[in-house]
């Protein structure tokens, strides 16, 4: 069946069948490959996007589902002149990744926390992140760039 | 996964068409159907998605004052819609998974799945509440029957559930870090007429009442009126998680922080 969504702003349309994820249509299809598949069995949260505004783990999500729908990958995030936006540059200010596996999903839930509560405390951005799981940092450097991405002082929050 | 057929129907009546077919299942959320489809374990011919019928969605007052929820309406959406109407539900919503899953997962999968360590059935087996099907309405002691079993007929929708505001509720949960499920929870719901204490994550058997918590709880509605009581650890679940007898444990101590906790 032919689907269309809105991604990035642009239009765009593939052949799906019904079993197709939603991740498999942006990496595959759009050749969107900077959402990542990390568990497929819908606990990582590397593989989240925004789906009319809302964050949702798109291995755990069909296509079809999501025909008619706005999309938002990690690559419609920066900024229209292409600098880093704001939770990316904090994320590499502050080291907020190592090997950068989990960041798409990170930044993607970063943008919908700080929609939903523009200046988060430390537990909030904690409890907030517990479906996206990290290997490399700790999450300390990743609770501080989303601090500072909310225009809080880090200075004196979590070790680097 | 297997492939299938992806129907998405407007209508409750076209959804309750599409799903008399053979093989045919239905997608709420997808958030626990999804990962069992990978898995395999299960394969239906067709999925008929419930996500495009607006007459399942949204969170409402009924006549009667009871706490209205349509069987399409995802966890995040109670967790912030019925939070003045029924805050200790709305609380229960808001601790399910994490945000994404409850962007998508829904009410009424979570009650057609029944899992035993999920959040929803403790809710709806404390408060009375009814599950409203396309044909008929099902009263919660008599719908839980057992682990992933529920008195759904193939092919039947939980079109709405509808929960009895309690005067003071509390629901707490013990969670498996890794899942974020419950280990344990106990839900708390004092109603003019008495308490209800359902537990979840605990039995063999899925959710179920705790009637001597209950008698005890309706007496006197303090912590103190548990001293003594415990739960048996006979048909309590033993996992790497936990014993029976850890489980049973935990039933007395968070009923007792439950019923701190009620407002
Ligand atoms: C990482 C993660 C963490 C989670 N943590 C928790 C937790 O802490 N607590 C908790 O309770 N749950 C938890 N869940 C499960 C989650 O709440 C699911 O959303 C829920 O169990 C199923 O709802 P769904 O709408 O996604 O249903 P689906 O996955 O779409 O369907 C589940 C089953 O119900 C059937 N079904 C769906 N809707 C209906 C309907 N309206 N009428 C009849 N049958 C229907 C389907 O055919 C299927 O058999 C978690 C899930 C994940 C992935
Ligand atoms: S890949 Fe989607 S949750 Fe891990
Ligand atoms: S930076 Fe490696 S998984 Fe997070």
């Amino acid at each position: 069946m032919k689907v269309t969504m809105t991604v990035n702003g642009a239009s765009r349309s593939g052949e799906v069948e019904g079993r197709t994820l939603l991740v498999n249509f942006l990496r595959d299809t759009l050749h969107l490959t900077g959402t990542h598949v990390g568990c497929d069995t819908s606990q990582c949260g590397a593989c989240v996007v925004h789906v009319n505004g809302q964050a949702v783990k798109s291995c755990t999500m069909l296509a079809a589902e999501a025909d008619g729908a706005e999309i938002k990958t990690v690559e419609g995030m920066a900024n229209g002149d292409g600098s880093l936006s704001t939770i990316q540059q904090a994320f590499q200010d502050h080291h907020g990744l190592q090997c950068g596996f989990c960041t798409p999903g990170m930044v993607m839930s970063t943008a919908a926390l700080l929609k939903e509560n523009p200046k988060p405390t430390e537990a909030e951005v904690r409890h907030y992140l517990e479906g996206n799981i990290c290997r490399c940092t700790g999450y300390h450097n990743i609770v501080k760039a989303v601090m500072a991405a909310s225009g809080q002082d880090v200075s004196t929050i979590a070790a680097e | 996964m297997y492939n299938f057929d992806f129907v998405k129907p407007k209508t409750l009546a076209e959804a309750a068409a599409a799903m008399a077919g053979d093989e045919a299942q239905a997608l709420g959320g997808g958030q626990t159907l999804i990962p069992s489809l990978k898995a395999r374990l299960a394969s239906p011919t067709t999925l008929v998605s419930l996500g495009g019928i607006k007459e399942m969605v949204g969170v409402c007052t009924g006549d009667d004052g009871s706490t209205c929820i349509g069987g399409a309406t995802t966890h995040g959406a109670v967790a912030k819609d019925a939070a003045k109407l029924y805050p200790a539900l709305a609380k229960l919503a808001a601790g399910i998974g994490d945000p994404a899953v409850r962007n998508r997962g829904t009410i009424g999968g979570s009650l057609a799945n029944n899992d035993p360590a999920a959040c929803y059935p403790s809710a709806a087996l404390a408060s009375g509440a009814t599950i409203v099907t396309n044909t008929r309405k099902i009263a919660a002691d008599d719908y839980f029957q057992g682990m992933f079993t529920t008195a759904l007929d193939a092919g039947e929708i939980v079109t709405e559930v509808r929960f009895p505001v309690p005067e003071k509720a509390a629901y707490i949960k013990f969670e498996q870090p890794a899942s974020r499920f419950a280990l344990t929870g106990v839900f708390v719901a004092k109603y003019k007429d008495g308490v209800r204490v359902a537990v979840t994550g605990a039995s063999e058997g899925g959710v179920f009442r705790w009637k001597e918590a209950e008698a005890a709880l309706s007496k006197d509605f303090s912590a103190k009126a548990l001293a003594g009581l415990s739960a048996s650890a006979d048909g309590m679940i033993t996992d790497l998680h936990g014993t029976a007898a850890y489980r049973a444990h935990l039933v007395g101590v968070l009923t007792r922080r439950a019923v701190e906790a009620a407002a």
